[in-house]
Order: structure tokens, then C-alpha cells, then sequence
């Protein structure tokens, strides 16, 4: 077993990339992702790291350089939040398209306008029907295995698809935890050396990226959500040979004092740990009140969604995002959509909290539920809003 | 010999759309896409090449032994570049 580091989130990531013995890194620095991509450029210099460190231009030349490097056959790892994933949208579609297994951090940071640099999930979820798999993270620890579990699952070869990782901007990429480190040889062991199902290779030649004619572009979607949704079962093997090596237990969905509660918070990414908070409080004052946390956001683990809420009267869902002019914000819709056809359905409330790095505390959630109960309204509220 | 893509399942695509016979673009014929078609006069053409060097489908190729161009209607689209640039107005377009 490794050591118990204290540790910015960001460099640790860095720093289990490195462990991963990752070939290409190319990557532009933005905020709030920066720890993440300059420690990388010292590994690479001072030699502790025997990989490619591409200065791109742009985000659109980053993704761009992953997926060629990615094609080639090297291990590829990237980093970018907001604007970044913005500009290389375009390529990131084409990555999981072509089924290229980069590895991306993702530093989850609102998108302008107006400007902001802080937290939210708008950035992701801009990408979300990207054909990504998109993990979220709680706290250090969960960020620095991610890294080795999405090597081992994107470069699987019954994946062969990139991983996204959601690290909350600033709430996680900027906070020193407790991290307890890999050696190098748990690294190895875990993940094996990338077999690509395709490369570039002149001796075997192949066309990547070809055009498709409409008589089989349906065909080939087909293929692609078939092959995120297989992916599904081999993230789960993952997380089960990760806990025998590390000790650590991860789940598509992941529960918290749900037994027997009525209401149920369902969230994403940082905001759980500030939820686990409130629902111990409410606990205290004998409120059967239970969290239910998405790790795993796509493949959407449907089923494990379904058993982690059956049973609960109510569930307030947090969402990160707005979508704009929707029936509700992105998570909830998909709570929603997946609860619909339930013999006993839950009254279901969305609360959209946390936008551009507004804080929420453990008083908030509290306050969200009893409004959300209070005031049963269907529709999505963003909480806190003046005026 | 490819499959040709209307015959192909989702389950036999390749992962992420990868060819592993190139050049499969010939199996499609894209000479179906074509509204008008080159008429060629034998008589007119002072051989210059200009329309086998001009044709961006490699349409057009010599038949040496009887000393004429001759036209693959599998590929040609139709889009008229030879007639335009034939210098001894040797070729025409007309309707298909």
C-alpha cells in the first residue's frame, strides 16, 4: 500500500498520471485546471515523467493532438474546464465517435457569460450527449483513483472509449486532502499496457475518421451508444478489483443513510459531501431523510438508479446546471424519465444550486428540502436567487 | 471484396467507423448521382489530355488502342469540368 499524502487535489492527479506512465500529454492551461496541467509539464521536464507534453495553441488543438495520439496507439491524457471544453467540443464529439480512449480531468467550472472562473456542472453537461463516459468525484481520494480507473476502463478493449472525470472547480482542484498514494507497481498491475483495437500503423494500413453516406451513419450511432452501454459492466469490474487492491469501494450509484427514508437527496459531485452533512443534522432531529450519489453520470446506471430510490415518498434532486428552457435541469430530467414508469412514483423536486461557484451549505439543503416539500412544486427552482 | 454499405448491420461495423480494407469508396458509385452527362466527339478531340489530367473522379482514361478517351459511367458525377475545359469543344454536356 502506498503513502498518506497531504496534497492539493490537483497535483495528486497530476501526480497519478504520471504513475499511469501516460505517453501524450497535451493539454492548454485554464482555470480553475492549471495545478493539474503545470505539474504534469514539470514531470516531463525534470525527466520523472517519459512522456510527450504537447503545448497546443488551443483546447481545440488539444483535443485535436489526443485523438491522433490516441489513434497512434499512445496513452493520452488531457485536462481542460468551461471555455476550454467549449472550444474543443467539436473534437470531443469526434474522440468517443471514433472510439479514442483519451483521459480527460475535467476542472467543472461555469460557462461564460458572464465570466466566471468558478464551479458548476455547465460545462459537462454541455458535453454530456458527447458519448463520453463521465464519472463525478466527492473528494481527493475519489479523484486520484478515478485516474487509474479510467485508464483501465477507456483502454479496455471492450470499451475503447474516453473517459471524462468531473472534478468540482476550486471546491476539489484546489483543496489539500489527506490522499493515500500508489506505488507504481499497484499502477501496473491495475492497469496493462494499452492494446489499441486500431492504430495508425503503415504496415497494417487502415482509414479512421472516414465519411459516412446516410445509408449507414444510423448504423454507426447504433454501434456507438451500443458500445457505451456496454462499457457499463467493465467500469463496474474496475471499481471491484480497484477496492481489492486499495480497499476502496466505488459504485455507479452510492448510498447514504438510506435505510427506511422517505425523502431522498439525489446529487452529483461535491455538493453530496455538503449534503451528507445536512442529512446526519436531520438524522439527529429523526427525519428519515437518506442521499443517493451519481458517480457514474454516463452510461446513466439506470437500474441501480431505479433500486437506490424505490421505496422513497420524495426526492430532491440538486442540479449544477440550468438547461435552459427544459422541463427540468439534466439530472432531474433523467431521475424523472427513469422514474416514470414505476409502480409507486416519487413526488420529485429539482433545485438548481450551486451556479457559478455560489456556495451551498449544509443549512441550504436543509432549507431546499423543506421548501421543496413545502411548496411541492414540479417545476425547477434555482435556490438562493434574489429578487 | 467490402461489403457494400446498405448490406452492412450495426453489429458489423467496425469500432469507431474504422475501415480495414481502404479504398473502399470504389464499391460506391457515385456516377448515380449524375444529371447531365459528356458527349464526346471523337473527331473534334485534338488528344491534349487536358480533360484526363482535369477530371477530379479519374473518370476518364485513354484507350490507346483506338486512340480515344473513353468515360466510367460508374463514377462520373456529371459535373461537367472536362467539357468545360476541353479546348477543341470536343465534349458537350446533355441531359442524362
Amino acid at each position: 500500500m502506498g503513502r498518506k499524502v497531504g496534497i492539493e487535489v490537483s497535483i495528486a492527479a497530476a501526480e497519478a498520471v504520471g504513475l499511469c506512465d501516460v505517453d501524450v500529454v497535451a493539454a492548454y492551461p485554464i482555470t480553475p485546471q492549471t495545478h493539474v496541467v503545470e505539474h504534469l509539464s514539470e514531470l516531463c521536464a525534470t525527466g520523472e515523467l517519459d512522456a510527450e507534453f504537447v503545448p497546443v495553441e488551443s483546447e481545440h488543438s488539444a483535443m485535436s493532438v489526443c485523438c491522433g495520439s490516441a489513434a497512434a496507439g499512445a496513452r493520452t491524457f488531457t485536462a481542460t474546464a468551461a471555455q476550454g471544453l467549449a472550444l474543443m467540443s467539436e473534437i470531443v464529439f469526434i474522440a468517443s465517435s471514433m472510439r479514442l480512449p483519451i483521459v480527460m480531468f475535467l476542472a467543472n467550472r461555469a460557462l461564460s457569460s458572464p465570466l466566471s472562473i468558478w464551479n458548476d456542472h455547465s460545462d459537462t453537461m454541455m458535453v454530456r450527449d458527447s458519448g463520453w463516459i463521465q464519472v463525478f468525484c466527492e473528494n481527493g481520494q475519489e479523484v486520484y483513483d478515478a485516474i487509474f480507473h479510467s485508464f483501465r476502463v477507456a483502454e479496455d478493449p471492450q470499451v475503447s472509449l474516453p473517459v471524462m472525470i468531473n472534478v468540482d472547480g476550486f471546491n476539489l482542484t484546489h483543496v489539500i486532502e489527506p490522499i493515500e498514494f500508489w506505488t507504481k507497481e499497484m499502477a501496473q498491475k491495475y492497469i496493462p499496457p494499452f492494446k489499441p483495437l486500431y492504430r495508425l500503423d503503415p504496415d497494417k494500413v487502415v482509414s479512421m475518421g472516414a465519411f459516412g453516406m446516410p445509408e449507414i451513419y444510423a448504423e454507426a450511432k447504433m454501434s456507438q451508444d451500443q458500445a457505451l452501454w456496454n462499457s457499463y459492466p467493465i467500469i463496474k469490474q474496475a471499481w471491484d478489483e480497484l477496492a481489492v487492491l486499495t480497499g476502496r469501494k466505488y459504485s455507479p450509484v452510492e448510498l447514504y443513510k438510506t435505510e427506511g427514508a422517505e425523502t431522498l437527496i439525489v446529487g452529483m459531485g461535491t455538493i453530496c459531501e455538503t449534503a451528507s452533512l445536512a442529512v446526519d443534522k436531520m438524522r439527529e432531529q429523526g427525519e428519515k431523510v437518506g442521499l443517493v450519489k451519481l458517480r457514474l453520470w454516463r452510461p446513466l446506471p439506470i437500474d441501480d438508479i431505479k433500486n437506490a430510490l424505490a421505496g422513497a415518498k420524495n426526492l430532491l434532486v440538486l442540479d449544477r446546471a440550468v438547461s435552459f428552457g427544459a422541463a427540468n435541469a439534466p439530472v432531474t430530467t433523467e431521475i424523472q424519465s427513469i422514474m416514470y414508469h414505476e409502480k409507486d412514483r416519487p413526488n420529485i423536486y429539482n433545485v438548481v444550486a450551486g451556479l457559478g461557484g455560489r456556495d451551498v451549505t449544509p443549512e441550504d439543503i436543509i432549507k431546499m428540502l423543506e421548501a421543496a416539500l413545502a411548496n411541492k412544486n414540479q417545476g425547477y427552482n434555482i435556490y438562493g436567487v434574489r429578487g | 471484396m467490402t461489403k457494400s454499405m446498405e448490406q452492412i448491420s450495426w453489429q458489423e461495423i467496425e469500432a469507431g467507423g474504422v475501415i480495414t480494407e481502404p479504398g473502399n469508396a470504389s464499391c460506391y458509385h457515385t456516377g448515380t448521382w449524375r444529371s447531365q452527362k459528356p458527349k464526346y466527339d471523337e473527331n473534334a478531340c485534338i488528344r491534349c489530355w487536358r480533360c484526363y489530367v482535369m477530371c477530379p473522379d479519374a473518370a476518364i482514361s485513354p484507350d490507346l488502342e483506338n486512340n480515344i478517351f473513353v468515360w466510367n459511367y460508374d463514377y462520373c458525377k456529371g459535373c461537367g469540368i472536362c467539357a468545360y475545359e476541353c479546348p477543341a469543344k470536343a465534349i458537350v454536356m446533355e441531359e442524362d
